[in-house]
């Protein structure tokens, strides 16, 4: 099943076609792996399928039945989407802890007024912060970790959102072997639990070893798609990569 | 022992003002510079309901409050659609169209001239003309406030503000429309303003449209950065430092002539010297 599609999906900065007619449909369950040089668009539509960006035209259809041609930020959550983001962002000055916690607790105004957390808020805290190794530094604030402890602290965040669809942008860029270990262990349990995993990734060697299906992208547009194995070989593909 | 109980009255009402900044701009990280518009609007609502009516202080207050509240509503539709350097412009505009209405709005609020006369409140016999009973009446108010603001910000919704504050479109795609949640918190903020307004004016019963212009929305700003953002406490600290500072400049002795100018000065050194030294303030809890 698809569980997200684009249909001529369009997002134009100043007369540039960032997203140029984009059609693509990602299966559930697989990693998806989205690889183009700078500036293909990649992270535009990850901003565009979450939210964060308004699109120009076209449609999203989450889970074949729903059809959405606007969609605001905070309404990701309700499609069961969740992501990271290239340039990490953290709630900085808050604690470890208080950065998963805010994305677990209730959402609605009144009700989130007269709670502060529960013991199942905690435990999805503790059991997320556990997973990427932060769970000693939860008193800490966001900014005082590392870079790669950072990362880290985003991917926890996702985890704890309980989501269907996991946008990752970039997630290995700068980590060491031990964290980028993390990182795929975590990727793994997701697959177990049958969620959809949608990958940015520069790393040929990675998208190869984690991906079931990729697309690859140019100026906005889809150039090519299908395993791995038979895309990367593509000619047009290490064209786009290294030139002639 | 009168004058000091009426430096700890001046205390409490800016300790409210302060308190109640604090939940937008430290909390929230909205800088908002228009404060003194509804500390103006809880004064002037209690002022001319006390001296036009029979209604009495309490339900003036409430009056106070509620006029707030839907004035609050509806700029604050207006403000969170700002961002930044561009919401603290948006206030600044704000306050200066309260300001003109104070001023110009002749029939209603007697225009540079103010209100005088207003009576101080009367409650089951009590007579809060006495100077201490109004300073146990401020205190409770205080301690509402305070304490309000304290399972406000200890609460989810509380978590919600910081990190509207820290990435507010990271926190929205987590699920959350940020725009109630700065809405409330700025109707919140200016209700708990009306609330020291009222006692301001039927504490000093003069009130004229001076007291509620820019610079006193800068004063209270100032309470809160030097105190500390984001640390309730650290805003009872920033008014009663700002409130005493004046009597500890009597001690520099500066000559009469320009002793309230020198004040200004002070007040804009501090400011300058804690947005290069310390940013968060004494005991803040947040970095501008």
């Amino acid at each position: 099943m698809k569980i997200i599609e684009t249909k001529q999906l369009v997002k134009q900065f100043g007369g540039v076609y960032a997203v140029d007619r984009l059609s693509i449909g990602i299966e559930k369950g697989n990693i998806t792996g989205i690889i183009g040089p700078n500036g293909s668009g990649k992270t535009t539509l990850i901003n565009l399928l979450s939210g964060v960006l308004e699109m120009d035209s076209g449609e999203i259809i989450v889970e074949e039945t729903k059809k959405i041609t606007r969609i605001s930020p905070h309404q990701a959550y309700f499609y069961g989407i969740t992501r990271t983001f290239q340039n990490v962002r953290l709630f900085e000055q808050m604690t470890v802890l208080d950065n998963i916690l805010v994305v677990v607790t209730k959402r609605n105004v009144f009700i989130s007024l007269f709670e502060k957390y529960t013991k199942y808020h905690y435990k999805i805290s503790e059991e997320v912060l556990k997973k990427v190794d932060l769970w000693e530094k939860r008193n800490q604030l966001a900014i005082n970790l590392s870079y790669g402890q950072r990362k880290l602290l985003e991917i926890a965040r996702t985890l704890a959102m309980k989501a269907e669809i996991y946008f990752f942008d970039e997630p290995f860029a700068g980590l060491f072997p031990e964290m980028r270990k993390i990182v795929s262990s975590v990727f793994q349990e997701l697959i177990q639990e049958h969620k959809t995993i949608v990958l940015i990734e520069h790393d040929i060697g990675l998208i190869r070893e984690l991906c079931d299906y990729v697309f690859i992208m140019d100026e906005g547009t889809l150039l090519a798609e299908g395993s791995p194995e038979s895309v990367l070989e593509k000619r047009e593909v290490i064209k786009a990569y290294v030139g002639e | 022992m009168e004058y000091l109980i009426h430096l700890a009255i001046l205390f409490s009402i800016y300790a409210i003002l302060g308190v109640s900044l604090n939940l937008v701009v430290g909390y929230t990280g909205l800088l908002s510079v228009t404060h003194a518009a509804f500390f103006g609007v809880g004064a002037y609502t209690t002022a001319i309901f006390l001296t036009k009516s029979d209604i009495g202080f309490f339900s003036s207050l409430i009056f106070g409050i509620v006029i707030a509240v839907v004035v609050s509503s509806l700029i604050g539709v207006v403000l969170s659609k700002f961002k930044g350097d561009y919401y603290a412009l948006g206030t600044f505009g704000f306050n200066t169209i309260v300001f003109a209405i104070f001023l110009n709005w002749q029939n209603l609020t007697m225009g540079p001239l103010g209100i005088s006369g207003i009576p101080k409140p009367e409650l089951f016999g009590i007579n809060f003309a006495n100077n201490f009973n109004f300073l146990v009446l401020s205190f409770i108010f205080l301690f509402l406030v305070y304490f309000f603001s304290r399972f406000v910000v200890n609460s989810s919704f509380g978590r919600v503000l910081k990190a509207i504050r820290e990435d507010e479109i990271a926190i929205s795609v987590f699920g959350y429309n940020t725009l109630y949640f700065k809405l409330i918190i700025f109707v919140i903020s200016s209700a708990m303003a009306a609330v020291a307004g009222s006692l301001f004016a039927s504490y000093i019963t003069f009130i004229d449209p001076s007291s509620f212009q820019l610079q006193e929305s800068m004063f209270i700003l100032v309470i809160i950065i030097l105190g500390g953002l984001a640390n309730l406490r650290g805003s009872l600290l920033g008014a009663l430092f700002l409130i005493l500072l004046p009597e500890i400049l009597r001690f520099v002795g500066f000559p009469s002539g320009i002793e309230a100018q020198m004040r200004q000065v002070v007040y804009g050194i501090i400011l300058i010297l804690l947005m290069l030294y310390r940013p968060q303030g004494v005991i803040g809890e947040y970095k501008l």
